[in-house]
């Protein structure tokens, strides 16, 4: 399987990033073997429709589930479709590196969203 | 000609003095007023029309045939809004992020594209008793996109109508189009102004009135279109609107003073006319400054 995690900065040990359609980067990981490959977001500066443009990408990738703090109606709506496992970091009140995220996933104490984690953001 | 009152920052005064500027002009002109603040049009609570028609406007969105589709992904790789995606053996539209651009149908290989209109607000005309006729745009709720309701609006009746006189064609009145633009500077505003021949600025004298009237000069100016400015709520701040205008060579056509009679008349649907005929004349001075220096 392929795990990604939403990153601030370029490796495993670097600030998780809770926006999943805005994040810098994600971290595509293979829990067994710990192998990580890092993937710049193109759908970043989107001016809209990051989170189906952050979907796709991750799906085209051949991610089975994914770790970020929130996930709006369109992308959830795309990973949902991609078949892709949203899952949920929990709330807490440092930012996590990516590395504990993938801990926690091992774990399998993480939540899985069943729906958008908020209204979109589109039409302001 | 076309005349737009746009100001920036909402809440200024802009359907206090396209008001006012409509029912003076409707004395010499035949004068269709435009109410393009298609999120809340609000010029026919003070101008009470007898609502006539009303044209429902759509945008085009595609649908996919699944019998056909087969997820090749070059729709979504073609779109310019993220509208499209292409994951799990099928197609997601997103209709919210869509701009109708057309893109997806033209490009998909198998023809399993096509468009479908989607209603997306209404036009709503009707004359006033002062024999103005009113038109509004009316997007519709949790709509996001107000520009496909403002075009259509722009186009209202229909795009000859634009020049031939819209009624009494027997008399000798000219049109007279009176646009109320949407309060800030982004892409309605821009649309808006566009085809105008003049613009009045409406501001008032505070820091985030001259803010605002900044940022919509700027745009006035890149279309390079005459504009005169009209300083509503005359006294309710210092900021120096008279010292900005000389700077960048706008002629400040009027003003009104800040006055309780006149907040409390408005507010209780009455336009500033009728609350304060004796702004007639000035009003009139306005319009006539405007149509001689664009016709001149």
């Amino acid at each position: 399987m392929k795990l990604a995690i939403s990153m601030t900065g370029e490796s495993l040990d670097a600030p998780f990033d809770a926006r999943f359609g805005r994040a810098a980067q994600f971290c595509l990981v293979e829990p067994e073997s710990g192998v990580c490959e890092l993937v710049a977001n193109p759908a970043r500066d989107a001016s809209g429709g990051a989170g189906v443009q952050a979907a796709q990408l991750l799906a085209s990738q051949g991610v089975t589930a994914v770790v970020s703090g929130a996930y709006g109606p369109k992308a959830w709506k795309t990973l949902h479709a991609a078949g892709i496992r949203a899952l949920l970091a929990p709330d807490s009140a440092h930012t996590p590196t990516g590395r504990e995220m993938l801990e926690q996933f091992c774990a399998g104490t993480l939540r899985e969203a069943d729906a958008a984690s908020h209204d979109g953001h589109h039409g302001g | 000609m076309r005349l737009v009152v746009a100001s920036g920052k909402g809440g200024t005064g802009k359907t206090t003095v396209a008001t006012a500027l409509a029912q003076t002009a409707a004395l010499t002109y035949a004068v269709r007023l435009l109410d393009c603040d298609v999120e809340a049009p609000n010029a026919a609570l003070s101008l009470h029309p007898q609502w006539s028609s009303a044209v429902t406007v759509t945008r085009p969105v595609p649908r996919v045939d699944a019998t056909r589709c087969t997820a090749c992904g070059r729709c979504a790789e073609v779109c310019q809004f993220n509208a499209l995606a292409v994951v799990g053996g099928g197609v997601l539209v997103f209709d919210d992020l869509c701009h109708g651009c057309g893109r997806c149908v033209w490009i998909c290989p198998e023809q399993a594209m096509h468009e479908e209109p989607l209603a997306v607000g209404q036009i709503d005309a009707g004359y006033t008793p002062d024999g103005i006729l009113l038109a509004q745009g009316l997007l519709r709720i949790g709509q996001p996109m107000g520009m496909p309701v403002l075009r259509a609006l722009k186009r209202w009746p229909t795009a000859a109508a634009l020049d031939a006189p819209f009624s009494d064609a027997e008399s000798a009145h000219t049109l007279l189009e009176i646009r109320d633009a949407p309060p800030g500077a982004s892409c309605p505003v821009v649309e808006t102004l566009r085809g105008a021949d003049a613009v009045i600025l409406v501001t008032e004298p505070t820091a985030f009135g001259l803010h605002d009237l900044r940022q919509v000069v700027g745009i006035v100016q890149e279309l390079g279109l005459p504009a005169w400015v009209v300083i509503n709520r005359d006294g309710i701040g210092t900021a120096p609107i008279a010292e900005y205008c000389a700077e960048q060579g706008l002629p400040i056509a009027l003003r009104i003073p800040l006055e309780r009679r006149l907040a409390e008349a408005l507010a209780r649907g009455r336009p500033l006319l009728d609350a304060a005929p004796e702004y007639r004349p000035a009003v009139q001075t306005l319009l006539e400054q405007i149509v001689s220096g664009v016709a001149a």
